[in-house]
């Protein structure tokens, strides 16, 4: 920065409130986080009375175990495994050929392919429609409802296109050109090895949204054995608390025993939001660089 | 970083035809790049087009055996239907509500928290605080949901304890109406505030060094050189940003909503796009829900191109 210049009181004073500022962001965003990891190794009493809460107390894994033990559990795991890799490679396959051929200036028909694929940003059929078109193509209740309505974003075709127009250089595909090469080698041997950045930032997010989706996966499938791991989740951690809500009269060994049921359910809860989350958690800080860089990308108006 | 920067600098070379060289000749040689486009040509004819046809049976009364064309014609019977019902006014006011009031508080929350990062010195703090506030963009929405009924509930509630703790009454934010919309609002800033911050951020990292200098030299203090040089600076991004924003207004993202909705908040958590999902699919009426999305997207479009409009005619910096 530049130094050798000083710094009035008034100077000081903002920087320092700008600092607390910024902390007070991170401490609110960080908080939560902590104690959830906190009490999902915490004996759910400790929890319950607030007793806990900053640091482990009373620590049990019993919270996992009984995660761990549930087998709805696994085979949503499974099955959003599956969902991501080949929701992830469609999206892929439909969104980098397509971003590249409207990169191309010398692609006629490249103003009718954008808008075309513009207007969906501003108009769509909306739920019904799409969801009877679902149905009639005899998709419902199986993997292609979950991967194929959503095979691409538009959002994301921008980006990547204007990834190609800027980064790789134009003199260069020109040349390979003049060498006589088709444009599948151009796309295949020289574009994509070229595009890695790219490539990453469009597989994260579209593999983030893989992961977390749950919206089609309720209104399509309506096998259990099928359920992607966030609609397990969405039965574990939002219906069952809205069942334990109701009630009526109840004497005091029942409310007592319900009392420990509570306990134990918001224990499971903090475990599931861990078990859930770890695996994007687990890879983001190493790969911040490329989404950040794909926001960045996106920012440039094409 | 260094990538983006050559983006900006090389901006867009101009094509140069051989003048000899035919339309068609260019359609043949590059046959190949329709290949390439093809895919995501027949998803969007299919998976957005495709609805856009079905969206007539909003005009008609749709009998699932008779299929879309064999089903009769109503007219704007089911747009009727709606306009007078009970719970038209409600519907549209959640729905605005719940948009301004996350546009008022969830839209300056990035731009000063970016400003704040600006002013951090590089280092290991900064990291970890960027670090940490991007993380919950990460978080599903379900998890997200089942975070806030957790914390918020009112046996064993963190945030809950945390209110009695500094002895107020908590009120039971799941099922009173009146603290849903707040409930929604705060949960978004808290997940998205700190990774909206990023597209500011590269704003920021563009402005020159020497305005910065030269203002020092003239004797202008740290805020007021955030003030008169990083702010304006910020000002094409948030314009930017700010007409998308307001072409949603009736958009509210109905995910959460419909996780976070009971009977007991209905009241005040009942948007278009939620009751579209349960007229249309819950109860089956097909044809009324169609009606009512539609209505909800023509608005959309209507209000987006109507802000750019406006936009555009008072400053440079419109979508189109």
């Amino acid at each position: 920065m530049l130094t050798g210049v000083k710094e009035t009181g008034r100077d000081k004073l903002f920087l320092i409130c700008n600092y607390l500022y910024v902390f007070a962001a991170f401490l609110i965003v960080f908080y939560p986080v902590v104690y959830i990891v906190s009490a999902s190794v915490s004996d759910p009493k400790y929890v319950a009375s607030g007793e806990m809460w900053l640091w482990p107390k009373g620590i049990t894994f019993d919270g996992y175990q009984r995660v761990l033990e549930n087998s709805n559990i696994w085979i949503g795991y499974w099955n959003t495994i599956v969902y991501t890799v080949l929701g992830t490679a469609i999206n892929l396959a439909v969104t980098l050929p397509a971003a590249y051929a409207l990169s191309r200036k010398d692609f006629v028909g490249r103003h009718f392919f954008t808008g075309m694929f513009m207007v969906t940003m501003f108009f769509g059929g909306g739920l019904v429609p799409t969801y009877l078109l679902v149905k009639q193509l005899h998709m419902v209740n199986t993997v292609w409802a979950i991967v194929l309505p959503s095979a691409a974003s538009i959002w994301n075709i921008i980006v990547s296109r204007t990834f190609f127009q800027s980064s790789i250089p134009r003199e260069l595909q020109e040349a390979a050109q003049i060498d006589g090469a088709t444009n599948m080698k151009l796309f295949v041997r020289i574009i994509l090895p070229l595009s890695m950045p790219i490539i990453a930032v469009m597989a994260l997010f579209y593999g983030v949204g893989n992961w977390n989706s749950y919206f089609s996966a309720l209104i399509y499938l309506n096998d259990n054995a099928k359920y992607p791991l966030q609609l397990v989740l969405r039965q574990i951690l939002v219906l069952q608390e809205m069942s334990a809500q109701g009630g009526g009269v109840i004497d005091s060994s029942t409310a007592t025993a319900m009392n420990t049921k509570a306990e134990i359910a918001a224990l499971v809860k903090y475990a599931v939001i861990i078990v859930a989350t770890v695996p994007v958690i687990a890879v983001y800080p190493f790969l911040q660089r490329y989404f950040v860089q794909g926001v960045m990308i996106g920012s440039i108006k094409g | 970083m260094q990538d983006t920067d050559a983006v900006i600098a090389r901006g867009t070379s101009s094509e140069t035809v051989p003048p000899n060289r035919s339309l068609w000749k260019k359609i043949v040689r590059n046959w190949e790049l329709y290949l390439f486009v093809a895919p995501a040509f027949l998803y969007f004819l299919i998976f957005s087009y495709g609805p856009m046809y079905g969206i007539q049976i909003a005009f008609k009364n749709y009998i699932p055996t008779k299929g879309i064309l064999g089903s009769p014609w109503v007219g704007f019977d089911h747009f009727v239907r709606f306009f007078h019902s009970y719970y038209f006014w409600d519907l549209i006011w959640n729905t605005l509500s719940i948009s301004l009031y996350e546009l008022a508080v969830g839209f300056p929350i990035p731009i000063i928290l970016a400003l704040a990062f600006n002013e951090v010195r590089t280092g290991f703090f900064k990291k970890l605080a960027q670090t940490v506030t991007y993380a919950p963009h990460f978080i599903s929405v379900v998890v997200m949901a089942g975070m806030i009924i957790t914390f918020l509930s009112p046996s064993t509630g963190m945030i809950v304890r945390l209110i009695e703790g500094l002895g107020f009454g908590s009120p039971d934010f799941l099922t009173d109406p009146r603290w849903f919309k707040t409930m929604y609002v705060l949960s978004g800033v808290w997940q998205s505030a700190g990774w909206g911050t990023i597209i500011y951020l590269a704003a920021l990292s563009g402005v020159d060094p020497g305005l910065h200098e030269a203002a020092i030299i003239d004797g202008a203090s740290r805020f007021q050189r955030v003030r008169h040089i990083n702010v304006p600076t910020l000002l094409p991004t948030m314009t930017i940003l700010l007409i998308l924003n307001m072409g949603s207004l009736f958009g509210v993202g109905f995910e959460k909503i419909l996780l976070l909705q009971n009977p007991l908040n209905m009241d005040s958590s009942d948007v278009i796009s939620t009751f579209v999902y349960r007229s249309g699919l819950v109860d089956a009426q097909y044809s009324f829900s169609t009606a009512i999305g539609l209505f909800n997207s023509v608005v959309n479009a209507a209000l987006l191109v109507l802000v750019n409009q406006i936009v555009r005619r008072t400053s440079e910096n419109s979508l189109w």
